[in-house]
Formats: structure tokens, sequence, C-alpha cells
């Protein structure tokens, strides 16, 4: 009786392996899953402070080495030129629903005001880092550019394009783009910005993960809808691989 | 020769409910997580930790057949986990209220002063040992009141936390909480040693239901009512 039973069970349980895949590409399922992706992101913002602070940290408690993810050097001939002219002619552009477009260059920006923070970088694959960030605040340039009440997301466009695919961009809400921990780093450890880090500007978002956070951004924009962007879903892994385009959890 | 029984009700409906919904929530939670470690098979202790900071435990990465989904996909595996956690948290709040009001956890789960002193503890230690699960009564046993008492107080509510913690946008929410644990990746450390807890828990559980007698245990989990040895009152 015990072995049946036995026998049973185990049956039932790749069964039910075999039924999770099923479930899991079923679309009426995700869209199930979806709410749940849905109720994560209203129910932390209805249980947060909007301006609540990601820890920072004293300088010793810094991670020795911070790892660089994802693209180490964006490929082709014009990045690799203006990192030969160590990004003296890169320019940032703040354009969209804005009120006066921005070309900001690296020295520009450098010149405006700043804000350091040592905080933890936490990737999606469960890692994080501890590194000091200067850049200026992003709530900044929106408001020298004047973002019209039309602006709902803030995208962010970057250089890094592997060959045959679609450029790296993300996107975040207002109320993370007006964040005073959201900054446009140039500095990382009081170094400029290494290239495997996003040389030579990256989005610091510091209450989401890692995959957030753009590096060699190109251009800031302000839409009012993230649906006729690249995939439609307001990012590049959003996009690819279905990741949540909220990421704060 | 056969002895006299008789049934006993033994489990609630809010027990007997929870207790299924978790079979499909933990095992959900357990394969899913499985495959969340897998896209970082290291562990560290601190606020951070990646590969060039020494870990405390690195495995290889656990096989289709133990994860969901069974081929890599981190995204859906984090679907699937923090859609089930939901049910898994509100389910243990459920409960845990529901118990504290309908006097489960003081009749069925508290320890008395008796049950623990060590000569008791002893005695079934030894009666577990000898696979002697019979009681006249159909009461847990101190060795299981600790352990459920360990599972439900300690070591769920742990997972759920620390949880909780790997969430960067719950960290500024809640600074408190992953200083508890002592930084984020700790925290991670925590969450994947709990998970393991709970999968010891569930080995020694469903060996000890076979040794004391399955059909007896599957139906008093499924209806309510244990057979006890002993005369109809």
């Amino acid at each position: 009786m015990t072995v049946t039973r036995r026998n049973l069970l185990a049956g039932g349980a790749l069964g039910l392996l075999a039924g999770c895949d099923q479930l899991g590409a079923n679309p009426s399922f995700q869209s199930l899953l979806g709410l749940a992706e849905k109720g994560n992101f209203h129910i932390q913002r209805a249980l947060s402070d909007r301006m609540a602070l990601a820890k920072e940290f004293r300088p010793d408690q810094r991670s020795p080495i911070f790892r660089a993810n994802g693209t180490r050097e964006p490929p082709g001939p014009a990045y690799a030129a203006h990192k030969a002219a160590n990004f003296a002619n890169w320019r940032l552009k703040v354009d969209g629903l804005v009120a006066r477009p921005q070309s900001i260059s690296i020295a520009q920006l450098r010149a405006m005001p700043q804000r350091a923070q040592i905080t933890r970088h936490d990737c999606v694959e469960g890692w994080s880092a501890i590194g000091k960030w200067t850049g200026v605040p992003l709530k900044l340039m929106l408001d020298a550019a004047g973002l019209m009440p039309t602006a709902r997301y803030i995208v962010f466009h970057c250089a890094d394009m592997m060959p045959g695919e679609a450029p790296y961009y993300e996107s975040i809400d207002l109320v993370d783009a007006h964040h005073p921990q959201t900054i446009m780093a140039w500095a990382l450890n009081d170094e400029p910005l290494p290239v495997g880090n996003g040389a030579p500007v990256r989005l610091r978002v510091e209450r989401q993960l890692g995959y957030k956070h753009a590096k060699y951004v190109e251009r800031i924009e302000a839409v009012a809808t993230l649906d006729a962007l690249h995939g439609g879903k307001g990012g590049y892994w959003e996009d690819r691989a279905d990741y949540e385009w909220y990421a704060g959890i | 020769m056969t002895e006299a029984s008789r049934l006993i009700f033994r489990h609630r409906f809010s027990t007997r409910l929870w207790h299924w919904i978790n079979v499909i929530t933990v095992i959900v939670l357990l394969m899913s997580g499985l495959t969340i470690f897998n896209a970082h098979p290291r562990l560290y202790w601190g606020h951070y930790g990646a590969n060039f900071d020494p870990a405390w435990l690195e495995l290889p990465r656990f096989p289709g057949w133990a994860t969901i989904p069974s081929m890599y996909n981190l995204a859906l595996a984090r679907k699937w986990h923090l859609a089930f956690a939901w049910i898994f948290a509100f389910g243990l709040l459920f409960y845990m209220v529901r118990s504290v009001w309908n006097g489960h956890f003081r009749k069925d789960v508290a320890l008395s002063s008796s049950e623990v002193a060590p000569s008791h503890l002893w005695d079934d230690v030894k009666k577990h040992a000898r696979l002697d699960f019979h009681s006249e009564d159909a009461r847990y046993n101190p060795l299981q009141k600790i352990t459920y008492s360990l599972v439900l107080f300690v070591i769920l509510p742990a997972v759920i936390l620390t949880g909780l913690t790997m969430s960067p946008a719950m960290n500024a929410a809640w600074p408190w909480l992953v200083e508890l644990f002592g930084g984020r990746q700790s925290a991670r450390s925590i969450h994947f040693i709990c998970a393991g807890g709970i999968v010891v828990f569930i080995v020694v559980h469903l060996l000890l239901v076979v040794l004391a007698g399955p059909i007896n245990e599957m139906r008093s989990m499924i209806t309510g009512w244990f057979k006890v040895k002993g005369k109809a009152l």
C-alpha cells in the first residue's frame, strides 16, 4: 500500500514539474503572476515614504572591488573614439517632453551641483557591491529642462548596443526620477567612471535592482508612455527577457 | 485479534486548509528559489558580496528537475517566487491569527513545564528512536511541539522577513529590517539556510508520516479525523 502511494507521489511530483513549465508558458497564467508584480509595485509604493533614502555606508564599508556587469565596453568605432578623446565630445542630451532641451558635456556635468553617496548596488542575480557614486541629481537636470505636464516617464538611451541587438535603454517613473539619490553619476570611488561601469555617465536609481541603472547614457528623454519605445516594456531586459519593469524587489 | 480503536477529531479546518495550500506554495517557492539561487550560486556574510569577495558557500548549480522553471529563466522564476510568496506569507499570517484566536497554539503547540523536563524529553527521544509513534490521545509529543514551534515561530517568519530584505525598495522603506540580519548578503544567506531547514523538515515530516501510519495521518489531515487505540468513550 505504501509503495503504490509512494509511486503515486513520485508520479505526482513529476507531473507537477511538467505542469509548472506548461503553466509558466501559458499567457493567462503569466498575466496572473504579473498581477503579483503590479501588486508588489503598488504595495511598496503605498508602504514606503516616496522620498525614503537607501542606506548610505561609510567609506570603509565599500567593496574592495566593484565588479562590472553586463556590457564591459560598448562595441563600435563611435564609442572607441569617445574613449580615445577621454569623452571630451560626449554629450548628454535631455529632450522629449521638455520645454528647454539640453545638451550637456561631461565638463559641464562636473561643474553642476553634485551629490556623492556610498550605496549598495543589488544585482537581480543576487550579488551586492558597495561603492561611492558622484553625480548630478537627475531632478536638477529635469528642472533645468522644464518637464511638461504630460511627461510620465524618464527614459535613458544608452550607447551600449551589441552587434545585431537592440540598444540598451531603461526607464523610471517621476517618483524615482525626482528622488534625491537618483543621480547621473560620472565618478565611482572618486575616480572617473571606469568603462566597465558605464563611462562617462550612468544612472543611479538606488531603490531598484542593477539592471535599471543604465550605463553609457547618451540621451535622457521625457515621455508620456513607454509603449512606442523598442519592445514597449520600458527597458532592454524587460523587452528581451521579461524582467519586471519595476525592479524595487 | 483486532485492537479496539476510535476516531477523534484532530485537525481543525484552518489547520488542514493551510497545510494543503502550503504543500503547493512551499514546493513552488523552494523550486523557483533554486532557480534564483542558480543565478549566483554563492553566499556571503555582511552587506556586500560579489564574485571577487570570499563566499562562505559556493554550490554547483541545481539541476533542472529541482527548479521552476526547469530551464534557467531568472525572470520567470522571480515571477513564480514573488507571486507565491504572497500566498505563503498571508497564509502564515491568517493561520497564526486563527491559531491564537481558537487556542490551537496554546492547547496543542505550547510546551508545558513537565514536557520540557530533561527526563521527559529523553523518554520522548527514546520513543522516537524505537519508532513508537502511538499515543492514546493523538496529542503532539514534546519533540513534535519543539519542531513545530521552531518552524512556525523561527524559520517561517525568518524566511519571509529575509525575503523582504532582498528588495532594495523595502530596505529604503524599512532600513532596520536588513540591519537586523546583518546586511543584505547575510540576509540572503539566512534566507537560503531557512529554505534548507524547511527542506529538512519536509523530508523528516514525510518519513515520520510513513512510519507512523500514512493512511491514518493522511485521513486526519484531509478529514480531520484521526484513529487512536482504545475503546470508544
